[in-house]
């Protein structure tokens, strides 16, 4: 008597029900009974590329060859071509609503080339166009000694290598958690990350030469320009990832990014092209205290 | 006997002989002497001091004129030495002392920060190259980046002597045009060696840095500004 309960005839659902339940779901498709719903043929087929991302997050990349001692390793992320990093240049300054600079430049393949090569590029343009805006701003001062400032290309260094090393490995590590905490979609592999946080710094490349005109308020208008640029490349990046998120979170989460962002910009502007004003009243004060010293001694 | 016989037909020839110690045996057992010079390890121990130096001073030498009329040789990649980057490299930081003389914070680069940029400048040039794919050797790269520091270097010098006339607009005019042409120059040379070790499709990704490398290099040369 039993297994004729067995036997009858058990409602599952349809697929669509299923999917709600549990996204991650493998599933197979037979086409007339979804045709008519494209949308979560979309959800699928992001569903699939993000599980190769989950897959690919635990293997640490992109399946590279040999273990992380090996030289194939890290050549595994210079396998790229002149053309390629040209395109994800010109992504990174023109960022599009619907295009996700992981999806659509990357696919898949990350290279460490470019953000390696446009960080020692915004070093040293920050550092001496900083060097040059100093020496334009006192230009017709007579007292004025030239000096190379060498001191700040280490500062510049140190702080921008971290922003790039460090923020994208919190940004990963929330994402990973969060995403890992509420079995949803994966964030990116840290490689990728980093390559976006990378390539979006390259738009203050041609911002930094464009400060050493001595205008305050292009200056300012440089910074709102390059930042909501090199955020919003960063923002439809990350959106797809926080969007299942609360709103909340989504919205802190963005926003944090956005903010560490200016604030990079800005603590630039700040540090490297502080005009004359500030460099020139130390230098005047001591001297009134010298010439009394000195009047004092005879 | 017939065995014997069998044997001994396999020693046939052996059989006359027959060694005893009245057969006097001569010879010459000494190394013929012209074997010694295909081996050139061995012989440099005799040969004396200023052989040995001079023929090192020759091949940078070399080295040297090929970097002054860059053309394609293999001479420079296959027989690399690091000699004469160090003697440019220390050259270079030597002459870019002396700067301002308040320089606790603003000045020039220092000694060591020199050297680390030009060394630390070229080993990253030459990793880049390598993980980019290149067939050219870690070595012979830093050899080739390090050699064509010397049309800068020269520049160096040409700018410390005009500076010894004035630092006015006219002096810098002439620093910079020298400075140009000596990083032109520079870069035009290195490519010509690191470039063809690249597949096409990434020669820009290769030579971007080198380009960035002797720019920095310029501009500190260019912007050494003496002590007053």
């Amino acid at each position: 008597m039993d297994n004729t309960d067995e036997l009858k005839f058990q409602d599952f659902g349809t697929a669509s029900n299923l999917l709600s339940f549990d996204q991650d779901a493998q599933t197979v498709a037979v086409s007339d009974s979804l045709a008519s719903l494209s949308e979560e043929e979309d959800v699928k087929l992001d569903l699939n590329e993000d599980e190769e991302g989950l897959e690919n997050s635990k293997l640490l990349g992109e399946a590279p060859t040999g273990g992380f001692w090996t030289f194939d390793y890290y050549q595994s992320f210079f396998n790229v071509e002149t053309v390629q990093v040209m395109d994800r240049l010109k992504g990174s300054v023109m960022p599009i609503p619907g295009r996700n600079f992981v999806k659509h430049y990357l696919r898949n393949k990350p290279d460490l080339y470019g953000p390696f090569w446009i960080c020692v590029t915004l070093v040293f343009s920050v550092a001496i166009s900083g060097n040059l805006s100093t020496f334009l701003s006192q230009f017709g001062d007579q007292t004025y000694h030239y000096r190379p400032q060498f001191h700040r290309v280490t500062i510049a260094a140190i702080v921008i290598f971290m922003y790039a090393s460090l923020v994208p490995l919190c940004a990963w590590g929330f994402l990973t958690w969060r995403g890992g905490a509420e079995g949803q979609m994966g964030c990116y592999t840290f490689l990728e990350t980093v390559c976006v946080y990378g390539y979006s710094l390259f738009i203050f490349i041609p911002t930094s030469l464009l400060w050493i005109i001595p205008l305050e308020w292009l200056r300012w208008l440089l910074i709102l320009v390059s930042t909501v640029v090199s955020g919003s490349v960063l923002v439809f990046t990350f959106l797809p990832v926080v969007r299942d998120h609360t709103r909340l979170t989504a919205t802190t989460t963005l926003l944090t990014i956005l903010v560490l962002h200016s604030l990079l910009a800005i603590g630039c502007k700040m540090y490297f092209f502080h005009t004359a004003v500030h460099m020139a009243a130390p230098a005047t004060t001591p001297m009134p205290m010298m010439t009394t010293q000195v009047t004092q001694a005879h | 006997m017939a065995e014997a016989d069998g044997s001994s037909r396999a020693f046939l020839g052996l059989s006359d002989v027959s060694i005893s110690a009245d057969i006097p045996v001569e010879g010459d057992i000494s190394m013929p002497p012209t074997s010694s010079s295909k081996d050139d390890g061995f012989s440099t121990l005799d040969e004396p001091v200023k052989d040995t130096v001079l023929r090192d001073l020759k091949a940078v030498g070399n080295k040297f004129v090929h970097v002054l009329y860059p053309k394609k040789s293999k001479a420079l990649l296959r027989d690399w030495d690091l000699w004469g980057p160090l003697l440019l490299c220390v050259t270079l930081a030597l002459l870019l002392q002396g700067g301002s003389v308040d320089s606790k914070d603003d000045g020039g680069p220092q000694f060591a920060e020199v050297f680390v940029i030009i060394w630390f400048g070229s080993l990253i040039i030459t990793l880049n190259s390598k993980l980019l794919g290149g067939t050219i050797s870690f070595f012979q790269s830093l050899c080739v980046l390090g050699y064509c520091i010397m049309p800068l270097t020269v520049a160096m010098v040409v700018c410390r002597i005009v500076l010894l006339g004035g630092s006015g607009t006219v002096s810098f005019v002439v620093r910079l045009v020298v400075v140009c042409a000596s990083f032109g120059w520079s870069t035009f040379a290195s490519t010509a060696f690191l470039a063809d070790s690249q597949p096409q499709n990434r020669k820009a990704l290769v030579v971007y840095p080198v380009f960035l490398f002797y720019f920095v290099i310029g501009w500190m040369i260019l912007t050494f500004a003496p002590a007053q």
